[in-house]
């Protein structure tokens, strides 16, 4: 008997290709694979011959977004094709329903090449899932926040016009259309957003 | 079943019957409720329909098939009670490759095997200098235009593996890469052909009713499992987009059609470039060359809503041709009953005896006639083909 062969080198450090047109989220994902210890990750964020690169990388497991219309170009690797030289299988396991739904709802998908071991794909896509999660909630809270800011201004401009035409204070301004938005049941925002609507008409 | 029903689609005109039947209230009349989903690729309307984000999904009929087998990705078994569209793509190339193929051209510029065999001389030339191989895209491995382009270059000898590169693009792409230089020629759905030749960076070679006369394309998938749990939803979802077909192929409707379809949340590109695509008049050159064909696409016209299992068939034995499955009569049976013909007789409450379109016999311009019996016999008949690995 020969001495127990080593693992494959895939085993050891598998190499990951991250395809995501968002940079902000490819380095968020990237910097997840480091930190669990993956140091041979790539980002591809650019689409053209992106097949051509990837064979050329050689990946053992490519994660891809779902906004992604590429996505597609990815199917080609599973044909029958002189350019692949190792089969490659979808998500970690066809059975695995419960992988397969938390990618999609996160909005990942990984293609896997055969021959790594399953508990070593789940962990990393796991990670990606995670990751891509936490993404989602951090552009969620932007947007919140910018909506905030929007709002903001709308109720200084409004504020503003009701200083003006009717003689107001700052603080009774705002007082004004508060009182007015608890009357009606709406928002302050959408009240001030009436009266620079109003103003504009009435210009 | 309570809630909207989730439905997914590309943005392609041969949707136009399940956006119509939701849109134009065809589906509301049928007491139903339906988020329409629009999607960016088909490797996500097939996962989201698997996993039942979706309840159903405008999918390519080779995809219904692929996922019933167990081809290329997860077994899901699909069953298509609605066939959305016969036809509707079309084989566009580079004005330079055009030029190429006009220039050898020995026959009439919309015969197919001329234009094939002109190709194939195109391709022996450029290979003679040394150029490197013309480049095709098309959809999806397992779609309509990956079986379209294949049979008709392979009729005029080209052998699609060895002698030129086809490779896989989302058809948002197609255009640009064709501008680019990066592909010679694609075969898309509309509306993408269209908009190269208004770019000016195409010319339309072939309409695929040239090659084949009467091509199923996409199909309204429903997980089997589910449909046979909800078979009073499948008979309204069914009957609402047979209405809308019936709709939509009215010539005093086609341009009330192509605005709702222009929406930018439908299809998202100019009602007169959809329009076009209805009434089968297309601009096929960059200098205004109009060609009419009354085939260009079907939508319910001519029974092309009843799905035909004989067309299910005819799309298994391209997959196998290009070694994508292997020939059995197992999973051939499994590949035609794909094709709910009995649903769509059911929504209407007909039987398959008292309508007029029942399995009409597969017309190619090339080949023997298609005989779903007989499949390995079929393909014998054709010198191109990949051996399964």
């Amino acid at each position: 008997m020969t001495a127990e062969q080593p693992p494959p080198k895939a085993e050891q450090a598998p190499k990951i290709v991250i395809v995501d047109e968002s940079p902000i989220r490819a380095a968020i994902l990237e910097e997840g694979l480091r930190e669990a210890g993956y140091a041979s990750v790539v980002r591809i964020s650019e689409m053209h011959s992106l097949l051509a690169r990837i064979y050329a990388l050689d990946p053992d497991i490519i994660v891809i977004d779902l906004e992604n219309p590429s996505r597609d170009i990815l199917e080609q690797m599973f044909q029958v094709s002189r350019a692949v030289r190792r089969p490659i299988a979808m998500f970690v396991d066809q059975s695995d329903a419960a992988s397969i739904q938390a990618s999609v709802d996160a909005g990942v998908s990984a293609y896997i090449v055969d021959g790594l071991k399953k508990e070593r794909i789940k962990s990393i896509l796991d990670l990606c899932v995670f990751r891509f999660n936490a993404f989602a909630k951090l552009q969620d809270e932007l947007d919140r926040t910018k909506m905030a800011l929007e709002e903001r201004k709308v109720i200084d401009r409004a504020k503003g016009i009701l200083m003006k035409l009717k003689g107001l204070t700052e603080e009774e301004a705002y007082v004004l259309m508060r009182s007015t938005a608890m009357r009606e049941k709406k928002k302050i925002g959408e009240i001030a957003q009436s009266i620079l609507t109003a103003s504009e008409l009435l210009k | 079943m309570s809630g909207p029903l989730h439905i997914g689609f590309i943005p392609l005109v041969d949707a136009a019957a399940l956006i119509i039947a939701v849109d134009k209230g065809f589906t509301a009349a049928e007491g139903l409720e339906v988020n329409l989903v629009r999607e960016v690729s088909w490797s996500n309307v097939r996962d989201k329909l698997n996993i039942g984000l979706f309840e159903a999904a405008h999918l390519l009929a080779p995809v219904a098939i692929a996922s019933s087998l167990g081809v290329g990705h997860v077994k899901v078994p699909i069953v298509a009670p609605f066939n959305l569209g016969i036809n509707g793509n079309a084989i566009t190339v580079s004005p330079a490759l055009h030029a190429a193929i006009m220039a050898e051209l020995d026959g009439d510029r919309f015969d197919p095997m001329a234009t094939a065999r002109a190709l194939a001389r195109v391709v022996a030339a450029r290979r003679k200098s040394g150029a490197d191989p013309l480049t095709f895209a098309m959809t999806f491995p397992f779609s309509t235009h990956n079986y379209q382009l294949r049979f008709w270059m392979a009729a005029g000898g080209v052998d699609p593996d060895e002698d030129v590169r086809l490779v896989v693009l989302p058809p948002p792409f197609m255009v640009e890469s064709l501008k680019s230089g990066h592909v010679d020629g694609f075969c898309v759905g509309a509306p993408w052909n269209s908009i190269a030749v208004d770019h000016g960076v195409g010319h339309i070679l072939h309409f695929v009713a040239d090659i084949l006369v009467h091509a199923a394309e996409k199909v309204l998938a429903i997980r089997q499992g589910w449909a046979e749990k909800n078979p009073e939803v499948v008979a309204r979802l069914t009957r609402a987009a047979i209405r809308a077909a019936e709709f939509i192929e009215e010539p005093g409707n086609r341009a009330e059609t192509a605005r709702m379809l222009a929406r930018p949340e439908r299809i998202g590109v100019d009602a007169e470039v959809i329009q076009r695509t209805l009434d089968g008049r297309l601009k096929i050159s960059p200098d205004g060359t109009i060609r009419g064909n009354s085939r260009y696409l079907l939508v319910g016209r001519e029974g092309a809503g009843r799905p035909d299992p004989v067309q299910a068939a005819w799309l298994y034995s391209q997959m196998a041709r290009w070694a994508q499955t292997e020939v059995s009569e197992e999973a051939l049976k499994i590949a035609m009953a794909v094709f709910r013909s009995d649903l769509y007789d059911a929504a209407l409450g007909t039987s398959g005896a008292s309508t007029s379109a029942t399995n009409r016999p597969f017309d190619a311009f090339d080949g023997p006639e298609f005989d779903p019996r007989d499949i390995a016999g079929y393909l014998a008949s054709f010198k191109i083909f990949r051996q399964p690995i």
